[in-house]
């Protein structure tokens, strides 16, 4: 889902040292460090779980909108504790990034400068407070069932950083669900927000999944080192069949009028989402590209001060220490 | 005139870490750092619960079947009795670091009086607050003493934010009629009395930072007793009150 | 765009809660200092619960065994398994034990 659009990355290594190394992963070995690992492997490691570290700092931004006018003060608390912890999120897998010998400074730049990337969802906009609900239910919805297989990837720190994350998100859905049922049982006006939210909101949130791997033979490798657990069908479908009942419990209609129970493979069929709109928005042309970014630069540039006035202060204290003794 | 005395200095404590507390919130996702930003969270979410705490028994004190959204949600600007400082706009980091720092110091000061309130409500309030605030204080000293002793770029702003705001921080001392009520039945502590050892404070920890402070007594007013809030107050309360205003009968 | 200040160094962070006997590993942030290490370690890993007390290394200074140690610094351990309770076979009703 990070990897959305990750090449796994060609390896030249040594043919025995790769399949040693394939048989530790086979045998459920974790990966840790100072292992020897292919160079492919650590490079779409730092792709992938770089990119879900910008997920988490960029996914502050569409909810971090509403915090201001959150329409109660319980309201305003979980939601700033929610986005509170996407920052969270986002220094753990900027740590486990940074095992692999990249620094978080450097993932950030090339974040700011368009290298890596982040995921889709984050560059549509929040227009109502429904959209809490909708991204908490949603877009947290898609994720958790990306994240928890995520939990027995092969490498050691992205595996243990999933495991906090996992234990930290139930309760970022959940209040998503709250938002979205107060509503529903509320005003007309109020359930005519939710709906709509749902209507802007589904296709995009199926877009998380990414393209089907059908059109990636990059997916394969990624699989084979168990970077990926699934496949991006599979974890749409279950992502539809848990959702569609949820949707009804709240008396919300999915956008797609072609959904129905298909008895045979066990789920439901449903319409693919609009392909050519997730590759304008991944290529810089989705609605909130250039605000997202905007805002980390801004932040980037505006802190640089703090950052090294912080640091430097560091440094005399340490400059005292070694000249008192 | 008591009762009325008590609500209004419930108000004034409620509606000083609302506002605050919003303040703080306005820095998520956009700190310099994601550590700093993770810290401002924390305290935002803290003065919020304490807001919730004050405006909730400020509401049952006024008896008049409002809650503590009530309060925080459909009241008027010059309803507000929170301090000027507070209302002012975040400006950056360091800004908002000092007025915690100055803020920070006075609240523990005054939260720790309050743990003998003759109020009981009042004296558990500042048992569980006193905590947040102590850790909160830490934390914005820190920061302004490293940021004030960092970098030249980072002490001229340190400086500039202190000069900025000093102006401020004398409303937080002034006794009225409100804090007298408050000090004659054992309520809460004259503030004024707070004022000597508050500057003790804030010189020590000026003086680490390398930063001068102002010789100046004049102080701003109008925000606690709430006779001349800043154009600021307004322009927040119109986005903040935004969705119960547009849809009064809907809760959330 | 980095005028390549100084990055902040990478800190890890240990924690023992309140009913726990030893310091866990819980994760890593940076920090400027030892004091503001200690500081962003509470709001950082401290938030769903508060630890009772917390250690923070400089990432730099921890030695760790090399993957490849693992046979001679662990083989000791392994052979010797009547240290596990579990060999010994002990009768339910000698009680517990």
């Amino acid at each position: 889902m990070y990897a959305q659009m990750v090449k796994s990355e060609a390896t030249k290594d040594d043919p025995e040292k790769l399949s040693a190394f394939q048989a530790r992963i086979d045998a459920g070995d974790k990966i840790e460090p100072k292992d020897w690992m292919p160079e492919g492997y650590r490079k779409t490691l730092i792709r992938q779980i770089g990119q879900h570290a910008h997920s988490e700092i960029v996914g502050q931004l569409p909810e971090g909108n509403w915090i201001s006018r959150a329409p109660s003060l319980e309201r305003k608390a979980i939601l700033l504790a929610k986005v509170q912890d996407e920052a969270g999120h986002g220094l753990y897998l900027y740590c486990a990034a940074e095992t692999l010998g990249v620094t978080r400074d450097e993932l950030t730049e090339m974040l700011l400068d368009g290298r890596m990337k982040y995921s889709s969802i984050f560059n549509y906009p929040t227009l109502t407070w429904a959209d809490m609900g909708a991204v908490g239910w949603l877009v947290d919805g898609a994720a958790i069932m990306n994240q928890v297989p995520l939990q027995r990837t092969s490498y050691g720190p992205y595996s243990r950083a999933m495991i906090r994350i996992c234990k930290e998100e139930s309760f970022h859905q959940r209040q998503g669900f709250d938002i979205m049922m107060k509503m529903c049982a509320g005003t007309p006006a109020q359930k005519a927000m939710a709906q709509d939210a749902l209507n802007r909101f589904w296709y995009p949130a199926l877009m998380m999944f990414g393209p089907s791997d059908k059109e990636s033979v990059h997916s394969e490798q990624s699989m084979a080192w168990k970077i990926k657990m699934n496949t991006n069908d599979e974890l749409r479908q279950k992502f539809v069949d848990q959702t569609v009942p949820q949707a009804e419990y709240l008396g919300l209609t999915v956008p797609d009028e072609s959904i129905v129970w298909n008895d045979d493979k066990g789920g439901y069929d449903f319409a693919e989402p609009d392909w050519s709109e997730f590759y304008d928005v991944i290529s810089g042309n989705g609605p909130c590209n250039v605000d997202r970014i905007a805002t980390r630069q801004r932040a980037w540039d505006e802190g640089a001060w703090v950052r090294e006035g912080l640091s430097a202060r560091a440094a005399k204290r340490r400059a005292d220490r070694t000249a008192a003794q | 005139m008591t009762a009325n005395a008590l609500l209004e200095f419930l108000l004034r404590q409620g509606d000083t870490t609302l506002v605050l507390g919003h303040r703080l919130s306005e820095w998520c996702g956009q700190a310099p750092a994601l550590e700093e930003d993770i810290a401002l969270a924390n305290t935002a979410l803290d003065l919020i619960g304490q807001t919730q705490m004050w405006l909730g028994y400020a509401a049952e004190v006024e008896g008049a079947g409002r809650t503590a959204d009530d309060l925080a949600y459909r009241r008027e600007a010059w309803d507000f009795r929170n301090l000027l400082m507070a209302e002012q706009p975040n400006g950056d980091y360091g800004r908002t670091l000092m007025r915690q720092f100055l803020f920070d110091g006075f609240n523990v000061l005054h939260l720790d009086a309050l743990q003998s309130s003759t109020d009981e409500r009042i004296a558990g309030i500042a048992a569980k607050s006193v905590k947040e605030a102590r850790y909160h204080l830490q934390r914005s000293t820190e920061t302004v003493i490293a940021l004030g002793d960092g970098t030249a770029e980072s002490n001229r702003r340190m400086q500039a934010a202190l000069d900025h705001l000093w102006p401020y921080t004398g409303e937080m001392f002034v006794a009225d009629a409100v804090e007298a009520a408050m000090a004659e039945t054992g309520i809460a502590p004259d503030p004024s009395t707070l004022r000597a050892e508050w500057g003790r404070t804030v010189r020590a920890g000026m003086a680490e930072a390398t930063l001068t402070v102002p010789d100046s007594d004049f102080a701003h007013q109008g925000g606690k007793n709430g006779k001349r809030h800043s154009e600021h107050l307004g322009h927040m309360l119109a986005v903040t009150q935004s969705l119960p205003r547009a849809y009064p009968d809907a809760s959330w | 765009m980095t005028g390549k200040a100084p990055e902040w160094p990478l800190w890890e962070v240990f924690i023992r809660g309140q009913h726990g006997m030893a310091h866990r590993h819980v994760g890593s942030l940076h920090a400027a200092d030892e004091k503001t290490a200690m500081l962003n370690a509470r709001d950082v890993y401290t938030r769903r619960s508060e630890g009772v007390s917390i250690w923070v290394v400089e990432a730099r200074h921890i030695v760790a065994s090399a993957p490849s140690d693992k046979g001679p610094l662990y083989e000791p351990a392994n052979s010797k398994t009547y240290r596990h309770p579990t060999f010994f076979d002990i009768p339910d009703d000698v009680g517990a034990m």
